[in-house]
């Protein structure tokens, strides 16, 4: 199994998401990441979706997405042909004798420190997936209190736009 | 004794269906109309003349309005599942889309079959459902369900609609979603306080589906690709599915395949798109197909998929199906396309153009290419009609052949009778036994297989098609469960015929468990033999229709000939048949198609050279 990062653009309405979600569960897949937003045009979000799982299938739910009214528009995006950021906001145990040490791992990774308090400090950092992995490794040995972590989002690198072409 | 000889079936009391209706001029300038009058309005602009449905708490006031439409007829059924069936029998008889109607919660839920089943047949329904009102939604409310969210997988779209403006654009794409691309069913679901809303009524409203794109036209190339395969193919097949009749594409399908030559397989869904009286057609394939059919695609060193989805019920064990065959695969559904089976060549778009452009492909391609004689081809294939043509025994124990009961009805019934059935035995002697014609006279639940189909599908099609003689094929399962439509019919002046084989037993589950659970009969007999309950020649008749029936072979004509004279109310004819009749040719579940048994320990000879 591979993973596969799909950009799918769709129609601002109400039960898209469970519509665009119910493809992937009828079939036991599971989706490893998810990301909706809004576009540059009113009507239209982005949804930023990560799978793991073979090709075939994946053609499958893809033809399959293609077919619901409300999504207009598909994309793979290729983890080289694109830039793939994702956001983690972590809170990590430090008190005065390791914060320091924690700090310095937080200017390693081009992190910041959001909000401090005498026992913890809660971290922002944006990145790969791979990344975040990296710097949640770092930090696990002061005691991670708790994480949130975005969906993937993704767009393809050079002068292309996917939604440009979509609407015309 | 019941009365029914002297009941007299009552004159409808709606408009009957008129012939094809125009789309409705523009209205102009808005008029203020409740949500109810506008969904009315809204139905009668997009050319609706019949609704199937059961009015309740929600969707009340949309039936006020429609007590004085003139256009549209409202047919009022006992149970929404044969609202259901009712607008997919209407829709595959006539090509227009069905409508269906049922209120909030229980009525809409009954519906889910139906939507299923139109959803797997690719049948072109509108359901329009009452909701509670908006306030109440999410509350778990008196009759309260979500249905658009349950039958978001049973459906090709649904809506729920929120503001009463909306409807008149919401029953337009309901419709045209329903009805173009790959049809399916479509759900709109309005709240109550939508529907008795001020709002203003303008028609035609603009359409904004902006992922909503068909491809119809087929792609010039890969019809060019196609058109060389077909040319150079030794051992090719036109393998034909419901898609061609959708596409109302048979005409074009007769030419291609006498242009070319090349035999021809009608699936299930396909049953009348091609004539069964042509030299060229090989029959049914699949589980229960002919050995010839079976053996073509086994055998084929070329597949033209026309409209078909490579079910499993027509290749069997994938992977040893059609094992030396090329494919082409032509459907209007791009997800179909290499679904089940990799096509080499992929065809795109609607199969009435994409067969008018591969005939014209084909010629060119001749023009140029050194003709393949088929002779050998044909050879290898006729001796296999031959050898195995469908047939079958009558009983040892001395009890009718159903069989025989359903060739007799095809023989003496006219030429244009529309058939359906249920889903068991009979629905697939109905299949092979019966000689289809023309598109549109076999309409049966292929995909989902919903026993119960028969009776309410035979409402809708006689609602469709009153001119015509409609059949439904049914079994005493089947008709178990649903034969209240009866009563509409015979209310509604819907003088559908009902043959009702008769074994006693669900039939079909009955020959597996003879074949694979060692004749171990759990929990298939109905008792309709042994006990006579129900009676289903006084059930008939306390449903309104005439009840007959034959249990010998001399009095099949004779009840035939008097059901087909019966005009003015329904016929119910309990054919009893013997139990132990089976369903052959027979490819077991899960086997591969070369298994194919012609009955019982026959297995023709694949291994040969042929």
């Amino acid at each position: 199994m591979t993973r596969h990062t799909l950009s799918v653009l769709v129609e601002d309405k109400p039960g898209v998401l469970a519509r665009v979600a119910g493809l992937f569960s009828r079939r036991g897949f599971n989706i490893e990441s998810l990301a909706v937003g809004r576009t540059e045009y009113p009507d239209i979000s982005r949804m930023t979706i990560v799978v793991s799982v073979d090709e075939l299938p994946l053609e499958q739910v893809t033809k399959q997405l293609n077919k619901l009214i409300n999504v207009i528009k598909i994309v793979e995006l290729e983890p080289t042909a694109s830039v793939q950021r994702q956001l983690v906001l972590i809170k990590v145990r430090a008190d005065a004798t390791v914060r320091s040490q924690v700090l310095e791992t937080v200017q390693l990774f081009r992190a910041k420190v959001v909000d401090v308090s005498p026992e913890a400090v809660t971290i922002e950092a944006t990145g790969t997936s791979e990344k975040l992995d990296a710097l949640l490794r770092m930090l696990e040995p002061y005691g991670l209190r708790e994480i949130v972590q975005s969906g993937m989002v993704a767009i393809g690198r050079g002068a292309r736009s996917i939604t440009a072409t979509a609407v015309r | 004794m019941t009365s029914a000889p002297s009941r007299q079936a009552p004159e409808p009391t709606s408009p009957r269906p008129g012939p094809r209706p125009k789309p409705a001029p523009p209205t102009g300038a808005p008029i203020r109309v409740t949500g109810a009058q506008s969904l009315v309005r809204s139905l009668e602009a997009v050319g609706c003349e019949v609704v199937f449905g059961i009015p309740g708490g929600t969707i009340l006031p949309a039936y006020d309005p429609l007590l004085d439409s003139t256009k549209v007829r409202h047919i009022l059924v006992r149970h929404e599942q044969g609202a259901g069936h009712a607008a997919t029998g209407y829709a595959q008889a006539t090509g227009r889309v069905g409508v269906c109607m049922a209120t909030s919660g229980p009525g809409a839920t009954n519906l889910v079959t139906p939507l299923a089943d139109a959803n797997m047949d690719s049948v072109p329904v509108v359901a329009i459902t009452g909701q509670q009102s908006r306030p109440l939604i999410g509350t778990d409310a008196f009759q309260e369900a979500d249905i658009c969210g349950i039958t978001m997988p049973i459906t090709k779209h649904n809506v729920l609609v929120t503001d009463a403006a909306e409807i008149p654009r919401a029953i337009a794409e309901a419709f045209h979603i329903a009805a173009t691309g790959r049809p399916g069913p479509v759900l709109v679901d309005i709240p109550k306080d939508v529907l008795q809303e001020q709002t203003s009524f303008t028609w035609p409203p603009d359409m904004r589906l902006p992922g909503y794109r068909p491809t119809t036209r087929p792609h010039g190339k890969q019809v060019r690709e196609a058109a060389k395969l077909v040319v150079a193919a030794r051992k090719p097949v036109l393998y034909v599915g419901g898609g061609v009749i959708k596409a109302d594409a048979h005409a074009e399908l007769l030419r291609l395949a006498e242009d070319t030559g090349i035999p021809v397989v009608t699936t299930l869904m396909a049953r009348g798109a091609f004539p069964d009286s042509h030299d060229q057609h090989l029959g049914m394939p699949g589980m229960h197909g002919t050995v010839a059919a079976v053996a073509a695609m086994q055998k084929a060193d070329l597949l033209i998929a026309l409209g078909a989805r490579f079910d499993d019920r027509v290749t069997g064990q994938l992977s040893s199906f059609a094992p030396d065959a090329q494919v082409i695969h032509a459907d209007i559904d791009p997800a179909e396309i290499s679904k089940n089976r990799r096509a080499d060549v992929p065809i795109v778009g609607d199969c009435k153009e994409i067969i008018t452009e591969l005939i014209d492909a084909v010629r060119t391609e001749r023009e140029t290419a050194k003709a393949v004689d088929l002779t050998p081809w044909w050879d290898t294939l006729k001796s296999l009609r031959e050898t195995f043509p469908l047939g079958y025994d009558w009983p040892e124990d001395g009890t009718l052949s159903p069989q025989y009961v359903i060739e007799r009805i095809g023989a003496l019934s006219p030429s244009d009778t529309i058939y359906t059935a249920g889903v068991g035995q009979h629905q697939m002697w109905a299949a092979q036994f019966v000689k289809y014609e023309h598109p549109r006279t076999w309409i049966n639940s292929g995909g989902l297989g919903t026993m119960g189909f028969a009776v309410p599908a035979a409402m809708g099609i006689k609602a469709g098609e009153p001119g015509r003689t409609v059949w439904a094929i049914d079994g005493d399962g089947c008709f178990q469960m649903t034969n209240q439509e009866l009563a509409t019919c015979a209310i509604e002046g819907l003088p559908v015929k009902i043959a009702v084989i008769n074994n006693g037993n669900l039939g079909m589950v009955r020959q597996w468990q003879t074949l694979f659970y060692g004749e171990r009969y759990s929990n298939t007999d109905l008792g309709t033999h042994k006990h006579r309950i129900p009676d289903f020649k006084l059930l008939a008749e306390a449903l309104g229709c005439v009840g007959l029936r034959a249990e010998s072979r001399e009095e099949v004509d004779e009840v035939v000939q008097k059901a087909l004279e019966i005009n003015d109310r329904p016929v119910v004819v309990d054919f009893v048949v013997g139990k132990d009749a089976q369903v052959w040719p027979m490819v077991a579940a899960g086997t591969g198609n070369s298994e194919i048994m012609a009955a019982r320990g026959i297995r023709p000879l694949f291994d040969e050279d042929l």
